[in-house]
Formats: C-alpha cells, structure tokens, sequence
C-alpha cells in the first residue's frame, strides 16, 4: 500500500511536558481513519504538527508521491501542498458571505497578485453553487456567515475544506453540536469524501465512529496506543484501562 | 446577481458624486476661477483636507479592512512631503540664484550656480556641501517617482522584518511608533541632509509658474481632488474582489487564512507597501498647499492622529474614513485656528486653542466605547441597517477582528 503521509518518531514538549512522545502514524492516499482517545492525549497537537503550527522537537513527517518533508514548509505552503483542516469550533469568516467564504476556499492560485485580478468564473460560481447544495446552504449563499446557525457554520466549514480539494482532510469533532439528521449526514460526506482522499477524523462519539467504519488509531499520552478496527482496539485492554474503563 | 464592480459597492459612485460635486462647487465659489467667496488660504486648508482623506483611506485598509494598527503611516506622509519638497526647493532656489548672477559681468560657471544653490538652502545648517540624498533633486521624474519608491521601500523592508517574525496586535502598532519617532529623530538632525528642525520650506511657489497663489491653490485643490477620486477607486477595486475576502480574513482570524493556504505575511506585505505609496502621494499634494515640511510633521503623534480620524469615522468602510479625516481636521483647524470664542466661566476662561485636544481625546474615547461605528454608523440608521445580535461576540479571534458593534447584517 503507498502512503499520503507518514509521520515517524515525532516528539514534542510543551515547557517540559512531552504533548508527543514518540508518535508515529501512516496513512494511505485514500483512507478514512479515526483517532481517538482522552483529554489531553495529544490529538490536537498531533493536528498542529501537520498543519505546520507547531514544530516537532525530533521525528520526521514525510508527504506524498516526491516524499517531501512537511517540517521545512510553512502553514500555507503545506496547506498548498493539500492539507485541510477543519477546526473543533467552526471556524469561518464571520464577517463575510457564504459565498464569499467558499470562494477564498476554492482550489485557485493563492498569490496576492493572482488573487487581486481574480473574477470568478462561470466553473468556480458552478462548484460552490453545487458545494452549497451539498451542504444545504444554497439559499444562505449570499447571507453574513456570522449569521449561520452553529450546525450551519459546521457546514460551511466542511464545504470549505472540500473547495480546497485537498489530499488530505483532518477533521477535529465533526458531529459536535449536531442534530441526529445532521450527523447521519456528516458521516455519509466523510465516508464519501474519503473514496478519493486521505480523512483523518477525531472523534470522542463511539457511535459516530462506529458509523464511518473505520480503523482506529488510539493515542494515549501522546503515543499511539493501539490500533485496528473499532471491535479491536476497543476490547483490548489497556485501552479499555485508559480511555474507555473511566 | 448583478457582479459588476459598482453594483457589488454603490457607495463608491455614491462617494465619486459628492467629490465631483464640491470640487465644482468650491471652484465656483473661488477667487481665481469663480466669484471670490472662498479666500485663498481656505481654499489651501480644503485641499490639504483632501490630502488627508486620501491619507485616511490608506489608513482605512491597513487597519480597518486588514487589521494592523499601523501607528506609523503618518511618516510615509511626511516622506512623500520631503522627496517633492526637495526639488521644489531646489529649483526655485536655482531660478533665483540663476536670476540674481544674470547681471554679473562675468557669466557664472555651474560650479558657482551650484555652490550659491547650496549654500543658499543649506545655509540655514551651517554647511553649503549638497548632501549625497539630493543627487537627483534637479529632475522632477525622479523625485516623483520617490515620492512613492521611498515610502514604499521603507515600508517594504520594515514589513518583511515586523511580518515574517509573525508580530501583531499592539506589539506591531508599537514597533510602527518606535519607526516613525527614529525616522523624525533622524531628520531632526543637521547631519540629516534635509535641513534638520528647519525642514524645506516655500514650497507654496512652484519653480517657473508666473500664477498667482490663488490660481495655484485652485490647481492643488483639483490634483488633491482627483487623487482622493483614483485612490478612493482602487482601494475600493482592491477591497470588493476576493483580495479583499482575503485581507478581511487576515483581520478576523490569520490563522485561519494560513489553513487555506494563502501566506499571511505577503497579503500583509503588499498592504502596508502599498498604503504607504498612497500616503507618500497624498504628502506630495499636501506639503506644497502647506508651504513647508519640516520633521515634527513626522512626530508620532500625527500617525495617532489618523488612527483616531479613521476610528472616528469609522473603520472597516472607506466613506467612514473620509468623513472621520474631513469631520475632524476642518473641526480641528477651526478650534485650534483661534476662530472659536473663548467660554468665559467666571472663574475660568476656556481658551479652545488649550482644551481642543482634551476634547477630541474624549470623543475618541466615547466613539470607542458607545459608537464603534463611528460617524459611518449614521449611513446605517439612514439605510436602516441593522447591526447584528452576537451576545458579545467579535468577528474573529484576533486583536484587530471587527468587533460585534462595528459589524453590519
């Protein structure tokens, strides 16, 4: 199996608190994969060392087919490279339209000056009218995002991380603060989004993951713990100890 | 949905009008060109009010739309003022110098043009050498062009510093204010080459024009017009596309905008270069209608100044920072001027020139807390638009995130 991104022997400390301990972690180009564990465990720096927001201390985290390394790359180099991310709290840009939010997220050139002569065309209008369907933001598209229900800003956060079109998807809590309609919902735009790319999901709701049918992958004091389908790692026993005994 | 430039902001042709409209009101009313109500000098302060529209527009997007509270933009002001003021100086100096050894009988070398030239304009700081920054002060091309090179360049180089070690919020507005006082330091200095606390003066005359001021005032008032017009197209060019979705973002939440792949730092960048180009053109047109530029123009307290004239008028709108730049240096030139009566109380006389600044200190202080939106927010119950309920909450996590009272349904 060829692998997206392979993180290996990553460590990183905190004022001498180890957030990250030895930790490594691999996915292929088109995989679903959940991560669970306790507070604290270290999931959401793992997500920040990714992403480029925290520098590890020691380790490697190697990307894609040309194997480039993803430490010496910036937030937005790497998020270039094709790694969305989608935050616990829904983060959208309160201040603008639905629109206009999907637009600055669709997969065109970034640079300032390309950005400045931008006009949507006819394709880009096309796919976030067809993202804002998928959604269900179609007659919100020109409403302030501030102004969105919170399970609607999760949405629009959502369709933002698919007009990127990344390789990667890293979603934090997804069904947080959603309706059962909205989950069942959820899970279904994961599981499909996850035919054509990598998707890591960070979930605490058994049930949720249950639903992705998934591999696990269970940290626990910033290394991976056990890993495997939900029946594995949830009979094993000392994730049963750590995690799910309490 | 309409997309065209002006439906997606009327206020745009809403603004344009208005200019257009009292540009040909005032020169009907002027001396020179129309039936002599306006004197000339108030002819200079409405153009030098327009100079500072355009400056406050500058400042409306680096600060109102991306989010740094640059306290530093006043300098590219004054550095714009110097690099005009510089070949006005020099060539009204020569026609003069040139004019007075005419009559000689022997015709002067360009060697003693030179040297009279500078002994004329240096005079003043004890030296008659031509500073190596005055190379080009003989060729107008040149000095306009670093009218907008040498703000830009400075503010280039001073962003990529501040940007890329990632420093916001008051940390930046601080090191902007730390900028601007080394710069009017500098210049302060004989040693600056720009004729230290004398600054460069008479730069009212314009080298090889037989027109009075009064014609002259009128030509500034026009040029300031036109600028304020253009500068006032292209930031609103610049704000309404998917540039200015980007800028507004960084404002909110940059971290945020990182995750999507745009680089914070070059949007930031391009920005503050760029607003600094606009303040340097402004401080061109400015400082010839002032007659003379001198370093405490540059002080710290005047970049304070535009801050307070965009928050009174109202960030994050472009018409909200001209209002603010108009409402507040006309308020101002009228309290300070010593047209105001003084308040005699008895027991103490208010005199406006001593208590002007305590009361815009104190407005600036009440538009912060009770009228965020500043006098722009008038536009709004006029438009009947609404501000949104959000229980407090601001528009993104960053420290120059759009606050809940400024924002707009």
């Amino acid at each position: 199996m060829t692998t997206l991104l392979e993180v290996s022997g990553v460590s990183v400390s905190f004022d001498g608190f180890r957030a990250i301990n030895n930790l490594s972690f691999q996915i292929g180009p088109a995989e679903l994969r959940a991560i669970i564990g306790p507070n604290g465990a270290g999931k959401t720096t793992f997500m920040d060392i990714i992403t480029g927001k925290t520098r590890p201390d020691e380790g490697r985290v190697i990307w894609g087919d040309l194997s480039r390394s993803l430490l010496s790359m910036s937030e937005a180099q790497i998020a270039q490279a094709g790694v969305g991310r989608k935050f616990q709290k829904p983060t959208v840009f309160e201040d603008q339209s639905v629109e206009e939010n999907l637009l600055m997220a669709l997969s065109n050139p970034r640079g300032p000056l390309a950005v400045l002569f931008y006009k949507p065309a006819k394709a880009d209008l096309a796919r976030v009218a067809e993202l804002a369907d998928e959604i269900g933001l179609r007659a919100q598209l020109f409403r302030k995002a501030g102004e969105l229900s919170h399970g609607q800003k999760q949405w629009l956060e959502i369709g933002m991380l698919l007009a990127q079109d990344p390789k990667l998807l890293l979603v934090d809590e997804p069904a947080a603060g959603m309706t059962p309609e909205e989950r069942e919902h959820t899970t279904q735009l994961l599981v499909e989004a996850a035919k054509t790319r990598a998707v890591v999901v960070v979930e605490h709701d058994m049930e949720f993951i249950r639903r992705l049918g998934c591999r696990v992958t269970v940290l626990h004091e910033g290394s991976v713990l056990a890993e495997g389908s939900l029946d594995h790692v949830t009979s094993n026993q000392d994730v049963i100890d750590v995690y799910l005994g309490r | 949905m309409n997309r065209s430039f002006f439906a997606q902001s009327p206020s745009v042709l809403v603004f344009l009008g208005c200019l257009g409209l009292a540009t040909l009101f005032v020169t009907v009313l002027s001396e020179a060109f129309g039936i002599g109500v306006l004197s000339t000098s108030f002819i200079k302060t409405l153009g030098k009010t327009l100079c500072l529209c355009l400056i406050a527009v500058a400042m409306d997007l680096v600060w109102g739309y991306a989010g740094i509270l640059s306290l530093g933009h006043f300098a590219f002001f004054g550095l714009g003022g110097y690099m005009i003021g510089m070949w006005l100086m020099y060539e009204r100096t020569r026609e003069i110098v040139e004019s007075s050894m005419s009559d000689a009988v022997i015709p002067p070398t360009p060697q003693e043009i030179s040297d009279a030239i500078g002994n004329q304009i240096f005079g003043v700081v004890g030296s008659s050498e031509f500073p190596l920054i005055w190379t080009f002060a003989d060729s107008l091309t040149i000095q306009l062009f670093l009218v907008v090179a040498i703000p830009g360049v400075l503010a280039g180089l001073f962003g990529w510093l501040a940007f890329r070690s990632r420093v916001t919020g008051v940390y930046l507005s601080i090191l902007t204010q730390a900028m601007t006082l080394a710069l009017s330091l500098y210049l302060f200095q004989n040693e600056s080459g720009l004729r230290g606390n004398n600054g460069l003066s008479g730069l009212q005359n314009l080298p090889g024009v037989e027109a009075g001021q009064d014609v002259v005032s009128m030509w500034f008032f026009w040029a300031s017009a036109l600028a304020l017009g253009l500068g006032y197209l292209l930031a609103a060019r610049v704000i309404s596309g998917k540039f200015g979705s980007v800028i507004r973002g960084i404002r909110d939440n940059e971290q945020r905008v990182r995750f999507l792949g745009y680089a914070v730092e070059s949007y930031k960048l391009v920005i503050f270069a760029g607003t600094a180009m606009i303040a340097g053109i402004a401080g061109a047109l400015y400082y010839p209608q002032a007659g003379i530029v001198n370093p405490a123009e540059i002080a710290p307290i005047a970049s304070i100044y535009l801050a307070v004239w965009v928050a009174i008028g109202g960030r994050g709108r472009l018409y909200g920072a001209v209002l603010g730049a108009i409402f507040v240096s006309l308020v101002s030139s009228y309290f300070t001027g010593g047209q105001a009566p003084d308040i005699n109380l008895g027991f103490y006389t208010i005199k406006w020139v001593d208590w002007w600044l305590v009361m815009l200190g104190i407005s600036f202080v009440l538009v912060t807390l009770f009228a965020p939106k500043g006098l722009g927010g008038l536009v709004d119950l006029w438009e009947d638009r609404r501000r949104p309920d959000r229980h407090g909450a601001d528009l993104g996590p960053d420290a120059g995130a759009l606050r809940e009272k400024e924002a707009v349904e």
